[in-house]
């Protein structure tokens, strides 16, 4: 049992037909729920759901302040590496971009550690491309020996590793793993996958559940929103979450909510993913996972980023840079544009003035460093 | 009247036990501190951060007894290392063992902290388990050196009183160990209940956290647990189905 078997039965349903059926009987009957099911979690993504927002909004608001309290979580990403063998239509990193391609030394990610944790952030959720040559599993292990220094919880967003790799990586002190599927649609996957490793659609599919079976605290997924119908997108991405939250209790499976950036080719995303509609999207993640993290990048300007805060939102990036080196290095290029360009501080006072505390400290390496065991 | 609570050698007057994981400001943990009257107070390890400006453990006052507790922990092993971590930041050396492998419920894992329990007790450490309402577990922990054992009223962060209140009787009767109810109570007429019933003292955390007014709520707690324990030391009259005739029946038989 995989998570391709739910996805083969979605792809199967009659989806444009499914969408119309849902009434406003089904959204409040959704909104009364104690538990939100499969049929109410499509109510709530349904046309129908759209003038009961302010109802979902309520209730998401109430859930996420009684299961995480006034609190929003702080981290920032950093980019190790941008060699890549893939070519995916959406991305600046693609193999197909000729710019210099940087890695950094392990010198320059204490450089770039010291950096960002002189902010006060000690949550780091580190970036590679794909490339086993030049940034394989032993290199970001190597990377995360020296982080532990300086952070007090260290994630990984890299290419799909196999179960062995990501246990090496968890002893290392890694305690949570973020990969996207990027689409779930496995038509336009394939479409947008032109080239290299991450063509294998199910490879990526099932690599969060490596991730659950090696052992990391946290595993966080999501659609990159745009790429195909987004309705269908976040249906597949709320019974992905489920499934695993299901299948491994003990870690804590968290979504993310990323729209389509603009970056240095001419991709047009297909599905127009309005801010209601990304609105409607994170109030039914909450409804249907009420003990769920969600995330939110600076890939949202920031004054949209100042409503999402109250509306099941728990965790957001701040002082963000999508370059390799970034924080202490010049000339990068930036993986895509940021919307919301806010240093960790100014952020942090935007947090406070909408009565949350921001958490900059959640967790503690336990494992024992490397050279040391 | 003298009604102290006895845990690890410490001399408690209020019963109250708070959290201090959910408010929107630390600067609120004095102020509900000095509202509730509690005298003991949880936080997680991993939310200290001693290199902060604004770590938690700086805002609260020296008198408070500290209870450092285990969040995060999946396994004994790491409840274990965590409460070390604890008492070598200088946290002292209680500890509320939480051991939760289900992040759909949150539920303790019984097993887990009993093994961790045995470990941690045998160290020196003045040991508080947070566990689901078991006997056999209670009497587990109990032989393992629990100072008390902290059974859940419902889920944490529900709000949903007490939903085991008759599994919390069995181990209040039976125990001979001082029982916190932790997790669960959402109102403070639920503390009072479960003072009534002879619990020792109650942990709560979302309740004053995300009242409208925490500071309010912190002394709405306050009263309600003291009312509570007040009608237990006073013994509670037993509840008749019927009301008591006025001319009972069998009176001619003085």
């Amino acid at each position: 049992m995989s998570f391709y078997d739910t996805m083969t039965r979605l792809e199967q349903l009659p989806y444009e037909a499914l969408w119309s059926r849902y009434t406003a009987e089904d959204v409040k009957r959704a909104l009364r729920a104690e538990r939100v099911d499969e049929e109410g979690l499509m109510a709530l993504l349904s046309p129908a759901a759209e003038p009961y927002l302010e109802e979902m909004a309520q209730k998401a608001h109430r859930l996420t302040r009684t299961h995480f309290g006034h609190v929003m979580q702080l981290f920032t990403p950093m980019y190790l590496a941008d060699y890549c063998v893939n070519h995916c239509t959406y991305c600046s990193f693609s193999s197909i971009y000729d710019f210099p391609r940087k890695k950094l030394t392990l010198e320059q990610v204490a450089r770039e550690a010291e950096t960002i944790a002189a902010t006060g952030l000690r949550h780091i959720l580190i970036l590679t491309g794909e490339s086993r040559n030049d940034s394989p599993a032993g290199y970001v292990r190597d990377c995360v020996n020296v982080l532990r220094r300086y952070f007090a919880s260290v994630s990984i967003e890299v290419n799909p590793l196999s179960t062995a790799e990501y246990a090496e990586l968890r002893e290392a002190g890694v305690d949570g793993l973020t990969l996207y599927q990027e689409v779930y649609h496995q038509e336009t996957y394939r479409a947008l996958h032109v080239k290299g490793p991450k063509r294998v659609y199910r490879n990526r599919l099932d690599a969060p559940e490596r991730g659950c079976q090696a052992g990391f605290r946290s595993v966080n997924i999501g659609a990159l929103l745009g790429m195909y119908e987004w309705r269908q997108e976040a249906l597949a991405t709320a019974l992905h979450a489920r499934y695993l939250q299901d299948k491994y209790p003990e870690c804590e499976i968290g979504l993310s909510t990323p729209r389509f950036r603009p970056y240095l080719g001419e991709f047009n995303p297909a599905s127009d993913v309005t801010d209601r509609a990304l609105v409607q999207i994170i109030l039914a993640y909450r409804l249907f996972l009420p003990r769920s993290g969600i995330s939110l990048s600076t890939r949202e300007p920031a004054a949209l980023r100042d409503h999402l805060v109250q509306l099941g939102i728990t965790k957001m990036s701040a002082g963000v840079s999508t370059e390799v080196g970034g924080h202490s290095l010049e000339g990068g290029t930036p993986q895509f544009e940021i919307s919301d360009n806010r240093s960790v501080n100014e952020m942090a006072e935007m947090l406070r003035s909408q009565g949350l505390q921001p958490i900059f400290k959640d967790w503690d390496i336990l494992s024992e460093p490397l050279g040391l065991r | 009247m003298q009604d102290p609570l006895m845990i690890g050698g410490v001399t408690l007057t209020s019963r109250l036990f708070i959290g201090t994981g959910k408010y929107s400001r630390n600067t609120l943990i004095p102020e509900v501190i000095t509202r509730s009257g509690s005298q003991v107070i949880t936080v997680a390890l991993r939310r200290v951060d001693p290199e902060s400006s604004d770590n938690i453990v700086s805002h609260i006052p020296s008198h408070m007894t500290l209870l450092p507790n285990t969040s995060g922990a999946r396994t004994a092993e790491e409840a274990v290392r965590i409460a070390r971590l604890a008492r070598s930041a200088g946290l002292g050396n209680w500890v509320k063992i939480e051991v939760i492998n289900d992040q759909k419920y949150l539920l303790p894992d019984n097993t887990e902290t009993i093994r961790a329990t045995e470990i941690l007790a045998a160290e020196g450490f003045v040991v508080l388990p947070y566990m689901s309402p078991d006997l056999s577990a209670a009497l587990r922990l109990k032989a393992a050196g629990a100072a008390a054992v902290m059974p859940l009223g419902a889920p944490i962060g529900s709000n949903r009183g007490l939903q085991t209140k008759e599994l919390i009787r069995i181990l209040i009767s039976e125990t001979n160990l001082p029982v916190i109810v932790d997790a669960g109570i959402g109102r403070p007429s639920e503390a009072a209940e479960a003072m009534e019933m002879g619990a020792a003292a109650v942990l709560l955390n979302t309740a004053i956290a995300t009242a409208s007014d925490p500071l309010l709520m912190a002394e709405a707690f306050r009263d309600a647990v003291a009312a509570g324990r007040k009608a237990y030391l006073a013994g509670l009259g037993p509840v008749e189905e019927t009301a008591a005739a006025s001319s009972p029946l069998t009176g001619f038989l003085a």
